[in-house]
C-alpha cells in the first residue's frame, strides 16, 4: 500500500464539540492550514444524538439542543476555513506527525506544526463494573441506547431499568418514557445523584420515575433476552445489604455508570496521564507533556457541560496555533494539586508566564456538601477563593486567578465547610 | 397546598416552597434571586418545558430528523405532542429552525428542525 504525505499547521483529532471549537480558534489565531480528522462521515460527534435541550445556556445564553449546538460550531469552523478529513481514523500520533487510515484517503502520513487531541470519551460497560448474572441480549450502555433510539429509529425495549444516575441515564429515562416504554427505576450505587439536579427534576420527577439511591443491580436474569434484574440496597462500603434484595421484571438494562477518556493514542505516544482523570496532564495552554501535542474536552477530563468544553478547547486551539508559529511562551512550570476535599484539578500544571490574563482552574469535590469556601493557595497564602452555597461531585467547580499572582511552589486547591452552616 | 420546587435556573438548586391553590399563590419562600421566584411561580401554576423529539424522514441519508419546540410548551401536553410527531414525515432539504409542525396543539409554539437534512 502506498503512503500519501500531506502537511498542515494544526491537526485536530476528532470533530466533536472539542475538536470543532479548537479548530476554529486555531484558524482565528492565525494558523495557516487547520485539518480536522474525524472517523464518522460528518462532524458533530456525540452531540448529534443528544437531541435534548440544555446546551449553550452559558456559551450562547440560550437553550439549544445538541444538534443545534454542533451545527453552530461546525458552521463556524467551516466559515473560518477549517478543512475536514472525514471517514478517517487516526492510527498513531507522535511529535508533529500523525498516521491516518481511511477508505478514501488510504494510508496517510500527516506532518503538523501542532496536534490537538479531541477524541472525547467512551462509556463504562457491564464488564467494567462486573455485574453478576447471565449474559442475555438487552443490556446496553446509555449512549449506545441513545444512538439507536435518537438516530437510527430503533426502540431498545419496553420495560427498562437504568443503573446509574449519570446525566445520560436520566436523559434516556425521559426519552424512553416519551417513546412509550416504561422505566421501572433508576438505580444509583452512591447515596447522592451522579448527574445534574436539573436532569433529576426534568427527566425523573416530571415522569414519576423512582430514583433509588444507595442501591445496585446484583444480578441480571434471562437467557435469550433480559427477563429481570435483582436489586439490593448497599451499605456505606457499597456492599449489598442481605434481606433488601428484590426482583424487578424488565426486558432491558441500561447502564449509565460513567465515562472514560479515550486515550489509546495519547498513551501510545508516551504522553503523561493523570491517574485520577485518566486524561493527559495539561498546563493552562492545554499542552500535554509532549510540547507539540495539546488536548481538550472529555479526552482530558469528563465534563458535565459542553459550554465548558468549548471554552477550554478554544484555549487549546489558540495555544496550538501559537506553538506552530513558534510563539507560545515557555516558562518554568509549577504543579497544581488537589488538596482537602478535592478529587482532581485541571490544569495539572501551570507555566509561570507572568501573563496578566486570567486562568481558570476546573475541579471536582470528593463529596456533596453545604455552604463552603473554595480556595487556591500557595505556601499557605490564599491567592483566590469563592463561597458557594452547596457542592456536588456531579457538578464541576472553578476558580479564576491571574498568572502574575503566582510564585514558585505547588498551587493547592481545597474546600472548607463554612462553620455554623 | 404547599409544594417544594427544586429550582433549575442555575446549579445552586434552591429548594423553593410555594403555597397556594391553582393559580392563586399565597407565599413563595426559599428563593435567592428574582429568576428563581419567577421559575417557582410558573412551576407551581403550570410547568413549562422545551419539547424535543425526532420525526421520520423520506429520501434522506438519515432516518430521523431531530426536532424541538421553538419555545416552552406546557409540560402536561408533551405526551400528546409526541403522539402527533409520530405521524409526521419530512423530506429534504430542511434547514435548522425550519418549521416542521406549526402551532402544535394550539399552543402557538412551532415544532422546528434541530438539524439540517440534505
Amino acid at each position: 500500500m502506498n503512503t500519501n504525505h500531506i502537511s498542515c499547521d494544526v491537526a485536530v483529532v476528532g470533530a466533536g464539540p472539542a475538536g470543532l471549537a479548537a479548530a476554529a480558534a486555531a484558524k482565528k489565531q492565525g494558523a495557516g492550514r487547520v485539518l480536522v480528522i474525524e472517523r464518522d462521515p460528518s462532524p458533530g460527534g456525540i452531540l448529534l444524538q443528544c437531541i435534548h435541550p440544555g446546551f449553550g445556556l452559558s456559551y450562547f445564553k440560550e437553550e439549544l439542543t445538541g444538534p443545534e449546538y454542533a451545527h453552530r460550531f461546525a458552521r463556524a469552523a467551516k466559515e473560518a476555513g477549517v478543512e475536514f478529513l472525514t471517514d478517517a481514523t487516526v492510527l498513531e500520533i507522535g511529535d508533529k506527525r500523525l498516521r491516518v487510515l481511511g477508505p478514501a484517503c488510504g494510508l496517510l502520513e500527516i506532518e503538523a506544526g501542532a496536534i490537538v487531541l479531541a477524541m472525547g470519551c467512551r462509556e463504562r460497560t457491564r464488564g467494567n463494573i462486573r455485574t453478576p448474572g447471565t449474559r442475555p441480549a438487552g443490556v446496553y450502555t446509555a449512549g449506545a441506547g441513545q444512538r439507536l433510539v435518537n438516530r437510527q429509529n430503533l426502540m431498545i425495549g419496553k420495560k427498562i431499568v437504568i443503573l446509574g444516575s449519570g446525566d445520560i441515564g436520566m436523559i434516556m429515562a425521559r426519552r424512553l418514557t416519551l417513546q412509550g416504554a416504561k422505566v421501572e427505576a433508576v438505580v444509583e450505587l452512591l447515596p447522592y445523584l451522579a448527574g445534574l439536579t436539573r436532569n433529576r427534576v426534568q427527566c425523573l420527577d416530571d415522569f414519576n420515575i423512582p430514583l433509588l439511591l444507595s442501591h445496585t443491580v446484583t444480578e441480571i436474569r434471562g437467557h435469550q433476552r433480559v427477563e429481570a434484574v435483582k436489586i439490593a440496597q448497599v451499605d456505606g462500603k457499597r456492599q449489598p445489604v442481605p434481606g433488601t434484595e428484590r426482583v424487578i421484571e424488565c426486558d432491558t438494562l441500561l447502564l449509565s455508570v460513567g465515562l472514560i477518556p479515550e486515550n489509546e493514542l495519547t498513551r501510545a505516544a508516551g504522553i503523561a496521564i493523570d491517574p485520577v482523570t485518566s486524561g493527559p496532564s495539561v498546563n493552562q495552554y492545554m499542552q500535554t507533556s509532549l510540547p507539540s501535542v495539546f488536548a481538550c474536552g472529555n479526552v482530558v477530563h469528563v465534563n458535565d457541560l459542553v459550554d465548558n468544553v468549548s471554552r477550554e478547547s478554544e484555549q487549546a486551539g489558540r495555544s496550538a496555533a501559537l506553538f506552530a508559529a513558534g510563539k507560545l511562551p515557555k516558562a518554568t512550570e509549577i504543579a497544581c494539586k488537589p488538596g482537602s476535599g478535592i478529587r482532581y484539578v485541571v490544569p495539572q500544571r501551570i507555566a509561570l508566564s507572568g501573563e496578566d490574563a486570567e486562568l481558570t482552574l476546573y475541579f471536582r469535590v470528593t463529596a456533596p456538601g453545604g455552604a463552603s469556601e473554595l480556595s487556591a493557595a500557595q505556601s499557605g497564602k490564599v491567592l483566590t477563593s469563592r463561597k458557594v452555597r452547596r457542592v456536588s461531585p456531579g457538578e464541576m467547580e472553578h476558580l479564576n486567578l491571574k498568572n502574575s499572582a503566582l510564585a514558585e511552589g505547588n498551587l493547592t486547591v481545597s474546600i472548607a465547610a463554612e462553620e455554623g452552616k | 397546598m404547599e409544594k417544594t420546587i427544586i429550582c433549575t435556573v442555575c446549579p445552586q438548586g434552591c429548594r423553593i416552597k410555594v403555597a397556594g391553590e391553582g393559580k392563586n399563590i399565597t407565599s413563595v419562600t426559599g428563593f435567592s434571586c428574582p429568576r428563581g421566584e419567577t421559575y417557582a411561580r410558573q412551576e407551581f401554576v403550570c410547568p413549562m418545558r422545551i419539547l424535543t423529539g425526532s420525526v421520520r424522514t423520506e429520501n434522506a441519508a438519515e432516518v430521523l430528523l431531530p426536532v424541538r419546540s421553538a419555545d416552552r410548551v406546557p409540560r402536561d401536553l408533551i405526551p400528546e405532542c409526541m403522539k402527533l410527531l409520530r405521524s409526521v414525515k419530512v423530506t429534504p432539504p430542511v434547514k435548522v429552525r425550519d418549521v416542521v409542525v406549526k402551532n402544535i396543539l394550539g399552543t402557538r409554539v412551532d415544532i422546528v428542525a434541530s438539524a439540517e437534512l440534505n
